[in-house]
């Protein structure tokens, strides 16, 4: 058969329902298996889009991502998806077409190295010189994708071979020299970590999406459970311990709250499970948690004592190492009072700084309480994907995630114009949930044009723009640092009309700016059938607080 | 995985971090699948990363399919945990050892092109002797000389000829094996 209809066979063995993507020149022969190979497809309205609608999928549904694109510009405008899917440890794979053989090398017509291009940004990557290689590279790629530490791999594929007749066999197992991910973590290390933990006074569990990535929620619920340990999450993280409770502390970092972050400085163990350390959680690194012990366990060995020296490492897969760490710390029955003084002291900062708003006295609509209403709305159980920018801080702040795969964000690329293609590719792999999209005034521009792939694929993402008319998160910098100088972050207006836009591409439009209509517009936009677009008008010039000025240690939030 | 230990007192502040090794120069023996831009990989991750190679030499191994990459790097100036933790994630490097400098010889291949005249040439085939170096290219005003070694060995040798006139020099970079029997 041609190696495009290998490619199909592969693609449905892997389990995969749908992919996104645009056709072009080099991989019409991918579209003309595509045509009649039974694999939902979403015509995206640009390549960026299918990137990160295959990432939104990934990441609601823990299956692998698949996009296409055509050579050359297709293939580019998947450079910004697939850097956002590895900082963000995203599984996904990305196939892209390439130049006929004879070209490669000679700047043919939208010739692009996508190979060389993406080197530094993907997990992985394969370019196919051998039409017979193709089927073990797709699997191969599902296989580097989905394990370890999930990432993005690129297969480019040539033209010319994409359309060569090869004998398909179906392959059920890959095998790589270089490719072995350590999962079941060091028992000696493990024991010693349950021990450091039972003689901890001042514990904390540092929780990123490590956990979610490995389905290890449910482990790390019990570990946290088996005694009273503190729980941050980071933003990756939120939802894999069940917000609202008892033992929550909120999110740590720049803008987390006061008492994740002065728990995290006070404590003299702190237990970093899937998490990295990264700055905005740290601020200034030589003063994070400056009293602490570290415990680190991650699937990447590269992880550990990368930023923060660990004294404890373990190396291995969450879910198999959370419940033998439980196994071995209950065992050790440690005296349940252990913890009292150092409640009394998180309680006594949960109680002073609570996260809090001064909320308007007429009808303006406050950003804080426009994410307050919409969990109201939505029972606190939809998927929610946001853009970069204040909005996106403040649905982390006070969207309780009750679940992990619940909340979809950029979070080490901080890349704007995620919102819309992960709800698309969120509402792709759920149809059953409902899927919300936070969007950015300014973020949401960057891929208005998914609104159409949405209503032709009947796609029913509820889009709510949080219009503060300013590119805000960079305006509340320059109001704090660069003396109120806004330089180009204005954007307030009067284009577009988000209205007429969203009536444009053929779906429903609506506008409030009155706080008391504001939980009736989100009902009726929630019950609509198809894609909704809701131009939330809110304060211009709210700021995103608490703060941890960039580089600054935790203890000097501000706000 | 066992009985699960005892109660026993741990006190963290005995803790210590594992691993952190003192800084020195370090050869690292890479091996990696035998694939088109391999080398592009790892001197990619070493640019991205901001590690320093110090030299650099590949080539191919008794296995047809596997490559050598064999570099060098400063472990003062970079944490060479952190270098080997990159690389292994490279799906095609297959194996890395870093080798000790007691349990491995290494060896580099220089060239060095020399001024000379009638009077300097003698004085430079001493040297060349001495250092068990070959001279195998001759012209009326140059001489070229041929040093294997340590790159210690190669950078005193060198220090040695640079007064009379040093036209050229080219280096392959260290290549190394751990000593004994087994398999580096
Ligand atoms: C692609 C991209 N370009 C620029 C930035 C820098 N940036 C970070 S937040 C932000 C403002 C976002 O504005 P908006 O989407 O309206 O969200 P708001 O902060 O107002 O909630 C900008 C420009 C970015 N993160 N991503």
């Amino acid at each position: 058969m041609r190696a495009v209809d290998a490619i199909m066979e592969c693609l449905k063995a892997e389990g995969v329902d749908a992919v996104f993507g645009l056709p072009g020149g080099a991989n019409l022969p991918t579209y003309d298996a595509l045509y009649d190979a039974g694999i939902r497809h979403i015509l995206v309205r640009h390549e960026q889009g299918a990137g990160h609608a295959a990432a939104g999928y990934a990441k609601a549904t823990g299956r692998v991502g698949v996009a296409l694109a055509t050579s050359g510009p297709g293939a580019t405008n998947l450079v910004t998806a697939i850097a956002d899917a590895v900082m963000d440890s995203v599984p996904t794979v990305f196939i892209t077409g390439q130049v006929r053989t004879e070209l490669l090398g000679t700047d043919g017509f939208q010739e692009a190295d996508i190979s060389g291009i993406t080197m530094p940004i993907v997990k992985h990557s394969m370019m196919i010189h051998d039409p017979r290689d193709i089927p073990r590279s797709i699997h191969e790629a599902f296989h580097i994708a989905r394990t370890g530490r999930p990432g993005p791999v690129l297969v480019d594929v040539p033209q010319d071979l994409s359309r060569a007749d090869i004998n398909y066999e179906p392959i059920d197992s890959v095998s790589l020299p270089g490719y072995k991910p350590t999962t079941e973590g060091n028992v000696k290390q493990i024991r010693l970590a349950a021990k450091a933990l039972a003689n901890a006074r001042r514990p904390v569990l540092y929780v990123g999406g490590g956990v979610i990535n490995a389905g290890g929620s449910k482990e790390l619920t019990e570990l946290a459970l088996s005694d009273r340990f503190p729980v941050t999450c980071t933003l990756m993280g939120l939802g894999a311990f069940g917000a609202p409770h008892d033992q929550w502390l909120g999110m740590p970092g720049m803008h987390g709250t006061r008492t994740a972050n002065y728990t995290i400085d006070e404590a003299d163990l702190v237990c970093a499970i899937g998490a990295r350390f990264d700055d905005r959680v740290t601020g200034k690194l030589s003063e994070f948690a400056p009293r602490a012990k570290f415990i680190h366990i991650d699937v990447d060995p590269a992880e550990i004592s990368k930023n923060v020296p660990a004294h404890i490492p373990i190396v291995g897969d969450a879910k198999r190492i959370l419940p033998k760490l439980t196994r071995e710390y209950r065992a050790l029955e440690t005296d349940p009072t252990r913890l009292d003084g150092w409640w009394q002291r998180i309680r006594g900062w949960q109680e002073k700084y609570p996260l809090a708003y001064v909320d308007s006295e007429d009808s303006e609509i406050k950003p804080q309480y426009m994410i307050e209403a919409l969990y109201e709305a939505t029972g606190g159980d939809a998927i929610v994907t946001s853009d970069v920018g204040q909005h996106q801080m403040w649905v982390a702040q006070y969207y309780d995630f009750a679940k992990p795969r619940r909340w979809l964000n950029s979070g080490g690329l901080g890349t704007m114009g995620v919102g819309l293609p992960f709800a698309m590719g969120a509402a792709v792999g759920c149809p059953e949930e409902t899927v919300v999209c936070v969007a950015g005034d300014g973020s949401m521009q960057m891929n208005t044009q998914e609104l159409a792939t949405c209503v032709d694929e009947r796609i029913p993402v509820k889009v709510f723009i949080m219009n503060n008319g300013y590119l805000g998160m960079v305006r509340q910098w320059q109001e704090l640092f660069w003396d109120r100088r806004y330089s180009s972050v204005d954007i307030g207006g009067p284009s577009p009309d988000w209205v007429k836009l969203a009536d444009a591409y053929g779906a429903l439009g609506m506008r409030v700016s009155d706080k008391a209509e504001l939980p009736e517009v989100m009902r009726t936009a929630l019950a609509a059938e198809g894609p909704v677009v809701v131009d939330v008008r809110v304060t211009k010039e709210e700021n995103t607080y608490p703060m941890i000025p960039a580089g600054q240690p935790a203890r000097d939030m501000v706000g | 995985m066992g009985e699960p230990a005892t109660q026993e007192i741990l006190d963290l502040r005995d803790l210590q971090v594992p691993g952190a090794r003192p800084g020195r120069r370090h050869i690292l023996s890479i091996l990696v699948e035998n694939k088109p831009g391999v080398l592009a990989r790892v001197a990619g991750l070493f640019a991205r990363r901001g590690f320093n190679i110090a030299t650099l030499a590949v080539g191919p191994t008794d296995d047809s399919t596997v490559s050598r990459v064999t570099l060098t790097v400063d472990g003062a100036v970079h944490p060479i945990d952190q270098v080997t933790k990159q690389l292994h994630k490279l799906v095609n490097v297959i194996k890395i050892r870093d080798l000790e400098p007691d349990e491995t010889v290494a060896r580099e291949l220089a060239l060095f092109k020399i001024s000379a005249d009638a009077d300097s040439r003698a004085q430079i085939m001493q040297f060349t002797d001495i250092f068990r170096g070959k001279v195998i290219d001759v012209s009326k005003r140059s001489v070229t000389v041929e040093v294997t070694g340590t790159d210690d060995k190669i950078e005193a040798f060198e220090r040695m000829i640079r007064p009379f006139g040093l036209i050229e020099m080219v280096r392959t970079g260290e290549i190394a094996v751990s000593r004994g029997r087994a398999v580096t």
